[in-house]
């Protein structure tokens, strides 16, 4: 089409110039055309101005942590061609996210850089002292932890058949009930304790509650000989009807034969 | 019921409006079983008529295991009986009569005999029961009576046994009827060593709880007049005390309770004024006596031993036994209230527990280890006068806690055979044992009155 239209432009100019020839011959010859105006040409365009640098975002999330808890940068930047994070972070991608620890309270500041100059930002990370570590349990009340040690370090009395006195293992195991009595009554100034005295079967259960009743008081005797306040020393028989085993034999015979310590109530 | 006792009055009083001593009768109950006579009873089987007839075997079996179980008759045995067996009254005839049942082999004092039909839904018994020593059947008609129970072997059971406590009445015999066995049970324990205070008819049926603590309950003692029951407690504290309740209801009655360690085996006194109960004073199990409120508090014993189960005369209601090692061993002692006129009633060997009186206040029950190694306890009697004591248990277990039921010649008690411990009764003289409860571990029975 271009084609067409430059065949059809020199035709055109052809034929003006045969037409004015030819009227030249009849006529006197015309003045010369006057030259052509210079094509004028276009400057070329000015070269692309480079666009600056852009931080969209740059965010902390969460931007107040705790001591030891993470937080994460996100940022999202336009026209840069490097771009980086300090405090260690380094070189990063245009978009992205990094988890950071700080330790204390930290500035992160993200440059861009790119033809058309920087951009900086910067976002702070707090950290927060973790928050003081809770009052110790308030001491245990000591009557509870009287009746533990009670029952953890004091021995069971035992006694021979039909008798009540203590044996020489009895007055053993009752001397070192009374330190751990005195102990526990020194630091517990409220603290009683329950002589529960005990028979084996055999005899009658109205001789047995008499005989548990002497068994327990043998022991009380023995605690206030030591210098154990009596009035916190009770005492209560259970004769056989409390017993810890029912075999007919001499093994069970003798674990019934004792006294037991029990707190107070 | 009542009607059959209108009945019997009238005919007890026309009876003795005549002066006439029925054969055999006693007015001497206790001490006689083995010895004097007792009078022979023939039980003639009944029938009955229509749906009747399916519980006649369950009501002669009862009405002869009832009347074997007093103890204090002879039973004519059945297969010496007549081919023909009387029904009514018109099946005796002159001249025989009452021959055939008082001549060898049969040779009875008394004839029971009957027949039962059915009436409004019910088993009717015609209860018959003769003296058959008399010549015609107007003068030897002792009970001619109604009796009505429901038509099933339940009912065949109660209509024989009201038959049978008509027939013990008669002849003077204390019925058990109506009286009540307290005891102690673990059957409803949630830990080694609770119990609970139950109650049981003669007979072991019946079996009630009263007492709900949860915790130990035990020694029931039963007032003279049957209305309030005591036992020992395990409260808070911990620590023992007595309790008392009504017998009907179950309310608690007020008790002030001293603090001791020990504190068991409550006593009424027959007035029903008074308790006595142990507790330990210094050390030592000791008796002592308070109002029945817990007020005046004051000690009977005062020694250097154990002293436990008081048990008040019934009759005099002045003396006591009790038990004590004042001598060394565990033995049986008396004394009056007062402290004085004390004696040791057993030998001095061996152990004794669970003493009891019998209602007439002659004799004595209690358990004893004598001739036997520790705690293989056996039941034993004894006349107060002669202080002869006469073993009635051997071989059988563990026994103890006598107790004499109300009419004089039973006793209930413990036995533990194997690692059960049960409740039996029998015949002071050691015969017609029966058990009569079967659930846990039962003990401490006291066979009291039923409430008048």
């Amino acid at each position: 089409m271009r084609m067409n239209t430059r065949t059809l432009s020199a035709a055109v100019f052809a034929a003006t110039l045969f037409i004015a020839a030819a009227g030249c011959k009849k006529k006197v010859a015309a003045a010369p055309p006057p030259p052509p105006a210079p094509k004028v040409e276009a400057p070329p365009p000015p070269p692309p101005k480079a666009q600056p640098p852009r931080i969209d975002t740059f965010a902390a999330e969460p931007g107040s942590i705790e001591r030891g808890q993470s937080s994460t940068l996100r940022w999202s930047v336009a026209n840069a061609t490097t771009m980086s994070i300090d405090q260690g972070v380094g070189a990063v991608q245009a978009n992205g996210t990094r988890q950071v620890n700080p330790g204390n309270s930290t500035t992160y500041t993200l440059t861009a850089r790119g033809a058309g100059g920087m951009d900086t930002r910067s976002v702070t990370v707090t950290v927060n002292a973790p928050p003081p570590p809770p009052p110790p349990p308030a001491a245990p009340k000591p009557t509870i932890s009287s009746a533990e040690i009670l029952s953890r370090e004091a021995q069971d009395i035992y006694f021979d058949y039909d008798m009540s006195d203590l044996r020489a293992d009895a007055v053993r195991a009752a001397t070192a009930n009374a330190e751990l009595l005195k102990r526990i009554f020194g630091q517990d100034s409220r603290f009683t304790v329950v002589i529960e005295g005990n028979c084996d079967e055999r005899g009658s259960a109205e001789y047995n509650l008499g005989l548990g009743d002497r068994r327990a008081t043998a022991l009380k005797d023995f605690y206030v000989q030591q210098g154990l306040p009596a009035d916190r020393i009770k005492t209560i028989s259970y004769g056989k009807e409390k017993p810890v085993c029912t075999d007919a034999n001499e093994a069970c015979y003798q674990k019934n034969r004792h006294d037991h310590m029990a707190p107070g109530q | 019921m009542k009607r059959t006792y209108i009945a019997t009055f009238v005919i007890l009083a026309a009876l003795f409006i005549g002066a006439v001593l029925l054969p055999g009768q006693r007015t001497e109950i206790t001490g006689t079983i083995s010895s004097g006579e007792k009078p022979t009873i023939a039980v003639a089987d009944m029938h009955g008529t229509g749906a009747a007839e399916q519980y006649m075997d369950v009501f002669n079996k009862t009405l002869w295991d009832e009347l074997a179980y007093s103890g204090q008759i002879k039973l004519a045995p059945k297969t010496s009986y007549p081919l023909q067996l009387p029904q009514q009254a018109n099946d005796f005839k002159p001249p025989v009569m009452f021959s055939d049942w008082t001549r060898p082999p049969v040779s009875a004092n008394y004839l029971a005999f009957g027949y039962a039909g059915v009436q409004d839904n019910q088993i009717l018994l015609f209860g018959n029961f003769y003296n058959i020593g008399q010549p015609n059947v107007q003068s030897a008609q002792v009970i001619a009576n109604r009796y009505y129970g429901a038509l099933s072997s339940d009912g065949a059971r109660k209509v024989a046994r009201e038959f049978a406590a008509d027939i013990l009445r008669q002849l003077g015999i204390a019925s058990l009827s109506g009286t009540k066995i307290f005891f102690v049970s673990d059957r409803t324990a949630k830990a080694l060593g609770d119990a609970e205070i139950w109650s049981m008819d003669y007979d072991g049926s019946n079996q009630r709880q009263l007492t709900r603590y949860g915790t130990s309950s035990r020694e029931p003692a039963v007032s003279a007049d049957g209305k309030l029951f005591a036992f020992r407690t395990q409260v808070r504290g911990p620590a023992w005390n007595i309790r008392i309740h009504t017998t009907d209801t179950i309310r608690n009655q007020p008790f002030f309770n001293p603090v001791s360690s020990v504190i068991q085996t409550p006593e009424f006194t027959p007035d029903g004024k008074h308790i006595l109960f142990v507790e330990s004073i210094d050390g030592w199990a000791q008796l002592v006596m308070a109002d029945i409120d817990g007020g005046n508090l004051h000690r009977i014993s005062n020694v250097k031993a154990i002293e436990t189960s008081p048990r008040v005369n019934p009759k005099t209601g002045n003396d006591l036994l009790f038990i004590s090692g004042r001598s060394g061993h565990q033995q049986l002692w008396r004394m009056n209230l007062d402290g004085t006129d004390r004696e040791m009633l057993t030998s001095g060997v061996g152990d004794v527990a669970n003493p009891s009186w019998s209602p007439d206040g002659h004799h004595i029950a209690f358990c004893w280890t004598r001739g036997y190694e520790p705690g293989n306890f056996n039941i034993f009697i004894m006349d107060i006068a002669d202080k002869v004591p006469i073993q009635l248990t051997s071989n059988s277990g563990r026994n103890e806690n006598p107790w004499w039921a109300p009419d004089g010649v039973h006793l209930v008690f413990s036995s533990m055979r194997g690692r059960v411990t049960q409740i039996y009764s029998m015949l002071a003289d050691g015969t017609s044992i029966r058990q009569l409860t079967t659930q846990g571990n039962n003990t401490q029975p006291v066979w009291a009155k039923g409430i008048e």
